[in-house]
């Protein structure tokens, strides 16, 4: 056993670094709050990763892929968290894109792929209801067959940046008389913009708008958006949230963010010494870290695992439940850190004068309550944390 | 020993709990807060006319002869339904030093204008490089004839676009976090060299930077004695602790019973969420931490006249205790909520986000344990 990469994903790590370091969008910069974020903005960096193929280095090469180890996408998450780049988003690249090339029919390969890596097409998830959060299969939104389309009803929540969204991918119950309610549930591809998709946002408590409401009355989508077999919708899904979770831990971007910590806290002062040395902060830093260096490891026994052929099991429960609560814990000490600064509202401040400077406390204390406030969602979404320990109490403990 | 309160206290208490249900609902508080002024004056004048705000005040000065309880009672109230209003910076701040320190003109001047209503008040303590410690001070205040010059930033002033006055901690000597050489001045807010950069803040509530350039106060701006402010600051700002742990106790009270409710209303696996004993024991747990915090709130409030060092370790007590609970408390119930709860729409939300805020003013639970830690 060692922990140290081979001199080849050293090679792989350095050709990495230079590409990012040379290609990343330097406008971007350092993201504060990701909700304020345009289109463009957005997809700058996966249009770049999609011209030079690494856009989808999860998928089989057959499909665009890079053929990467597990570690070498290891390392290649790591390297962009060094800039807290603005990685392409998950719904096309890691939700539907495999769910489609594992499921999907030749046409849906050859219709929907070329966008997803490319970034032309923006995808969004049409999982939860109002009624169907944590009990997902609950879901009432119906698609009835009329000749060679289904017409679809309903109303899904919490669809992640709909606002922006050229298709979407939906639950759909095609057989409400099945016996089980997780049966009688497709997996239907839905063009945003047909007749009868209305979007509203959300706003969330941190004041952005990152989520909406999808209504959907009377949509007339043709049976070829379909995917894999009508009722069987379920298992797709469950394949789907298996990937969700697996890149969910954050290890990366939590590292870079201890790392901000330490800036900030060498930066603020108490009793004239800087907080990095005041023993009580540092204790809970050093704290952060060990438990980090915990999830680090875990992930990388479970990409071991994964490179040895056994696919992400209920382990990645794990990794939600610790990578989410070291999240939260550092936006907790990034609030603490700030001390009175926390409290100014950024949305009523930003840019009021026209100036990019952040005219009210230092630039870091910016987001801190609203990263704090927002970060809240990630123990509750891709299945709550207390879903992903029952997941742990029967899959693994077989309790 | 006697947990109870009086007849006249519980009175109070049924006058505001009604005030805040009945003009105080989520939509008009909401309306308010988007408002361009940020506060209702209405409601302000009507609690001078209830003498709300004259409540702690001796009756020689014009208030009712109230004191700490009746304080806790009324921030209780006003944490229940988030009341953005500032009677902390006003009644328990400005008049917690005119009380203490004010000689009698300034009592005359500015007492009665706080109980009738018509003078509003705020506290810039804190300063952007000084976090917690009320004596870390680069604000200065020098002698000029009979009066003084200031000069200065003070940050996150909590209430101060709706001050006409402020109350401002300046150095009038000593070296930089010195305890001697403290003082502290009222000041007309309008006075030339002030500028004021206004904003919300996320809990609902209006805060400003405010700069100080060459102003020149008179001599009887200053409260209590030149350079020796610094007790007297501890004193006030304990007051002011144990009433905003009053208010956060009204408000995890709040939390955690829309809590309980949802937990009743929302189904998923065909059960109320209420049935699963995960967040049972959790909810359990919510209403544990706020009963502790009650506790605490209690002994703070009680122990505020009692000798210096008791009464900052029970204020520092309450604020470690009550910030913990806080901090709990506004998690999980929004994580309770579920996405729900991370919404603006649903009022778990705000209550989470004031409860956050607590924890930051007038020192935070870290400030606080260490503050106790010095005075075991």
């Amino acid at each position: 056993m060692n922990l140290e990469f081979t001199p080849e994903e050293q090679a792989f790590r350095d050709e990495v670094r230079a590409f990012i370091e040379a290609n990343y969008p330097k406008h971007l910069g350092d993201v504060g709050l990701r909700e304020d974020l345009s289109r463009e903005d957005f997809l700058a960096w996966h249009k770049i990763l999609g011209e030079k193929g690494w856009s989808v280095p999860a998928w089989p090469e057959q499909y665009g892929g890079t053929g990467w180890t597990p570690t070498q996408r290891y390392i290649w998450s790591e390297e962009n968290a060094r800039v807290n780049a603005v990685m392409p988003l998950p719904f096309g690249v890691s939700m539907v894109g495999p769910v489609i090339y594992t499921f999907g029919s030749e046409e849906q390969k050859a219709k929907h792929l070329p966008g997803i890596r490319s970034g032309d097409v923006w995808w969004c998830q049409g999982y939860s209801e109002p009624g169907a959060g944590s009990d997902l299969a609950s879901l009432k939104t119906t698609a009835v067959r009329d000749g060679d389309h289904y017409v679809i009803n309903g109303q899904k929540t919490w669809t992640t940046l709909a606002q922006y969204a050229d298709w979407g991918f939906f639950l759909c119950r095609t057989d409400t008389d099945a016996a089980k309610p997780q049966e009688g549930i497709s997996f239907i591809l839905v063009d945003m913009k047909t007749p009868g998709v209305e979007v509203k946002p959300i706003k969330l408590l941190d004041g952005g708008y990152e989520v909406n409401e999808t209504w959907l009355t009377d949509v007339r989508v043709p049976v070829e958006n379909l995917v894999g077999e009508e009722n069987k919708g379920w298992t797709y899904a469950k394949f789907l949230l298996a990937h969700e979770r697996s890149g969910i831990a954050g290890v990366a971007r939590s590292k870079r963010g201890v790392e901000k910590l330490r800036e900030i806290a060498a930066n603020e002062m108490v009793d004239g010494e800087p907080l990095i040395e005041d023993f009580e902060f540092a204790r809970k830093v050093s704290q952060l870290e060990i438990d980090l260096a915990a999830l680090e490891i875990t992930e990388l026994r479970t990409l071991a695992g994964e490179q040895a052929g056994k696919g992400p099991g209920p382990e990645s429960s794990i990794l939600k439940i610790k990578g989410t609560e070291i999240q939260q814990r550092l936006t907790e000490l990034t609030l603490e850190a700030v001390g009175s600064y926390a409290a100014p509202y950024y949305h009523s401040i930003a840019n009021d004068d026209g100036s990019n400077e952040y005219p009210v406390g230092p630039d870091y204390s910016a987001h801190a309550a609203e990263t704090y406030f927002n970060m809240r969602k990630t123990s509750i979404y891709g299945g709550s944390n207390e879903i992903q320990r029952n997941i742990i109490t029967k899959m693994i403990l077989g309790l | 020993m006697d947990f109870n309160f009086t007849e006249e206290q519980d009175m109070v208490r049924d006058g505001l709990s009604r005030l805040v249900r009945e003009q105080y609902d989520w939509e008009t508080r909401r309306a308010a807060i988007e408002s361009d002024a940020g506060w209702r004056p209405e409601i302000w004048a009507q609690l001078a006319e209830l003498g709300i705000l004259g409540m702690p005040f001796s009756e020689e000065v014009g208030g009712f002869g109230g004191g700490a309880v009746d304080a806790m009672i009324v921030m209780e109230e006003f944490g229940k339904g988030l009341v953005v209003e500032p009677f902390v910076p006003t009644v328990v701040c400005a008049g917690g030093f005119l009380k203490h320190a004010g000689s009698e003109a300034q009592r005359e001047e500015h007492l009665s204008a706080i109980i009738d209503g018509s003078r509003v008040f705020s506290f810039a303590y804190a300063e952007p490089r000084g976090r917690y410690n009320y004596a870390d001070l680069e604000t200065t205040a020098k002698k000029d004839g009979d009066g003084y010059v200031l000069n200065g930033h003070k940050a996150v002033v909590i209430g101060a676009p709706w001050a006409s006055h402020l109350v401002v901690t300046a150095r009038t000597g000593g070296d930089r976090r010195d305890s001697e050489g403290v003082s502290v001045f009222i000041v007309d807010k309008s006075a030339d060299g002030i500028t004021t950069r206004d904003y919300e803040t996320v809990d609902g509530r209006r805060a400003s930077e405010v700069y100080f350039e060459n102003v020149s106060v008179p001599a009887d701006a200053l409260i209590g004695e030149e350079g020796a402010a610094l007790p007297l600051i501890e004193q006030v700002t304990d007051e002011a602790i144990a009433a905003q742990c009053a208010e956060a106790c009204g408000a995890m009270k709040v939390a955690h019973a829309m809590t309980l409710e949802y937990s009743k209303q929302r189904k998923q696996f065909g059960v109320p969420i209420g049935k699963f004993q995960v967040l049972q024991h959790r909810m359990v747990d919510m209403y544990t931490a706020y009963e502790t915090a009650v506790s605490l709130t209690y002994l703070a409030t009680l122990k505020l006249d009692a000798g210096e060092k008791e009464r900052k370790r029970a204020a520092s007590s309450a604020k470690v205790g009550v910030g913990q609970s806080a901090r709990f408390i506004g998690q999980e119930a929004v994580q309770i909520h579920g996405g729900n709860g991370v919404t603006d729409e649903y009022a778990i939300g705000h209550y989470f986000k004031r409860l956050t805020i607590f924890e930051s003013e007038f020192g935070s639970v870290d400030h606080h344990l260490k503050r106790h830690v010095s005075l075991a």
